[in-house]
């Protein structure tokens, strides 16, 4: 019975074990506030990209795509790089530390957050364009409109984000160090317990995490449902 | 319907209108010429109608008057007393993805209307055009006849010099069609300048005060309504009255 993947998960669960709670909540912390500020910096990101001709706008267009698909690994050594002693950043002294892991998880998703904002911004531009040039709107006030007009999709590229770095382990591992109690995030105790052999205690861990996220898409998915259904 | 407020009426409306001009305007996509070359004044009051059959460029002429589009070659401008204010209003009324009285409190927000008076201003606007019921109704789950009251409502709250109408009831039922026309009347009495295609000819009987008339990208017939329907000039024009298929 203790060997069971299932009785494991659901005893961590029950039993309220504190690490398995530390764990969860840095994991949580850290995926959410990378993808918060992939936000905030992509989606203007984005839009901008969708709204403004600029020499160069194909380039950037395919690069944002491109890195959609940026290895976890390379992220993670791309702020390894940055952030260790050496580098130029090292002063910050932030390597190993769940900041560094936030860092390295906004590298990640700012792309994906980007190029898919800049797709549905396009979309509704078509739409709306005439209309907001006969109402006189420079392309700087039409910005904060198609974002808002664009929310709904722009939930589910939230989601896709959040799933990114919440699954990715090769860049928390690299620049967190997977540090008991200071860096460790569910993906790399995962990592950990299977190179133990403790196959079961993984495999619990695993399955906290997937209902975790299928809580976290349930909610929003029924936000978006509710409000699509309301705002047609 | 219900009258209109007295505080609504803006000065702007009183002016007397600024008169339109085309001077020798082509328009021309991938060299391929669409319209022109053409040259007209819109001056008096109006409401001036733009017919034609499909395909004579009709909203072409529209967009270009509005600057929408630039003219490839000569030139669109206003006499001195300068550019007035201006809204249009589309076949496809465009609504955005919020709440019929944040439509209008947003036309208002671009307008730099202040803070504080947007959402009385919106409301009268609903009023005016019968959707006081609707304001807090998505504005895209509204039916077709309703979407375009709020498109006219949204440009009424602008207070608009000169308001263009893109072909506005052709998607629409009669009651609609109805209760666009008698907005469209309430626009030319407060002194908007009203400049509107239809190809619908009993449309045009009702509403116009002069007619524009195109065929094959060209002006054929810039008349006042009444010798227009009754003694028209161009063959073209001949045939569209009389009901033949004009190409």
């Amino acid at each position: 019975m203790e060997n069971n993947a299932f009785y494991v998960a659901l005893s961590l669960l029950v039993n309220l074990d504190a690490t398995l709670f530390q764990i969860v909540a840095l994991s949580l912390q850290v995926s959410l506030l990378a993808v918060l500020i992939a936000a905030v910096l992509g989606f203007p990101l984005g839009a901008a990209v969708a709204l403004w001709h600029f020499p160069g706008r194909g380039g950037v267009i395919v690069a944002l795509n491109a890195l959609m698909g940026l290895p976890p690994v390379v992220a993670g050594l791309t702020v390894y790089l940055l952030l260790s002693r050496a580098g130029p950043l090292g002063e910050w002294g932030l390597l190993f530390s769940p900041s560094a892991m936030v860092i390295a998880q906004v590298v990640l998703v700012l792309p994906i957050l980007a190029a898919l904002c800049r797709q549905k911004v396009e979309e509704l531009l078509g739409e709306y364009r005439e209309q907001f040039m006969s109402l006189g709107m420079s392309r700087s006030r039409m910005m904060p409109t198609l974002l808002w007009d664009a929310r709904f999709a722009l939930l589910t590229v939230l989601l896709a984000g959040f799933g990114r770095a919440s699954a990715e382990v090769g860049a928390v591992m690299m620049v967190g160090g997977n540090i008991e109690g200071v860096t460790r995030v569910m993906t790399t105790a995962i990592v950990l317990e299977t190179s133990k052999g403790e196959l079961p205690l993984a495999l619990g861990l695993g399955i906290v995490l997937l209902t975790l996220v299928m809580v976290i898409n349930a909610g929003a998915y029924a936000v978006a449902e509710f409000t699509r259904r309301r705002m047609g | 319907m219900t009258s209109l407020n007295a505080p609504f009426v803006e000065a702007s409306r009183q002016l007397p209108f600024s008169a339109l001009h085309f001077e020798s305007v082509t328009f021309r996509h991938q060299g391929k010429p669409l319209l022109g070359p053409c040259s007209f004044s819109l001056e008096g009051p109006g409401p001036t109608l733009v017919m034609g059959p499909n395909g004579a460029g009709k909203s072409l002429l529209l967009r270009l008057a509005h600057g929408l589009l630039p003219p490839t070659e000569g030139r669109v401008s206003w006499s001195s007393t300068g550019r007035p204010r201006q809204a249009m209003v589309f076949q496809q009324p465009v609504v955005l993805r919020r709440s019929a009285l944040a439509n209008i409190t947003h036309a208002l927000a671009v307008n730099k209307t202040p803070r504080n008076a947007r959402k009385r201003l919106a409301l009268e606007a609903l009023a005016h055009f019968g959707l006081t019921a609707s304001a807090d109704t998505p504005a895209r789950v509204l039916s077709g006849g309703e979407q375009q009251r709020l498109a006219l409502a949204r440009a009424w709250v602008l207070s608009p010099g000169i308001l263009f109408l893109d072909e506005p009831t052709s998607a629409l039922d009669p009651a609609a069609i109805r209760a666009v026309e008698t907005a469209v009347q309430a626009f030319h009495q407060q002194g908007t300048r009203i400049v509107m295609t239809t190809h619908d000819l009993h449309q045009a009987k009702r509403l116009a005060g002069d007619v524009l008339f195109l065929s094959g990208g060209k002006i054929r017939e810039h008349t006042p309504a009444d010798s227009f329907f009754n003694a028209p000039v161009s063959p073209e024009a001949r045939a569209f009255i009389a009901g033949e298929l004009v190409e």
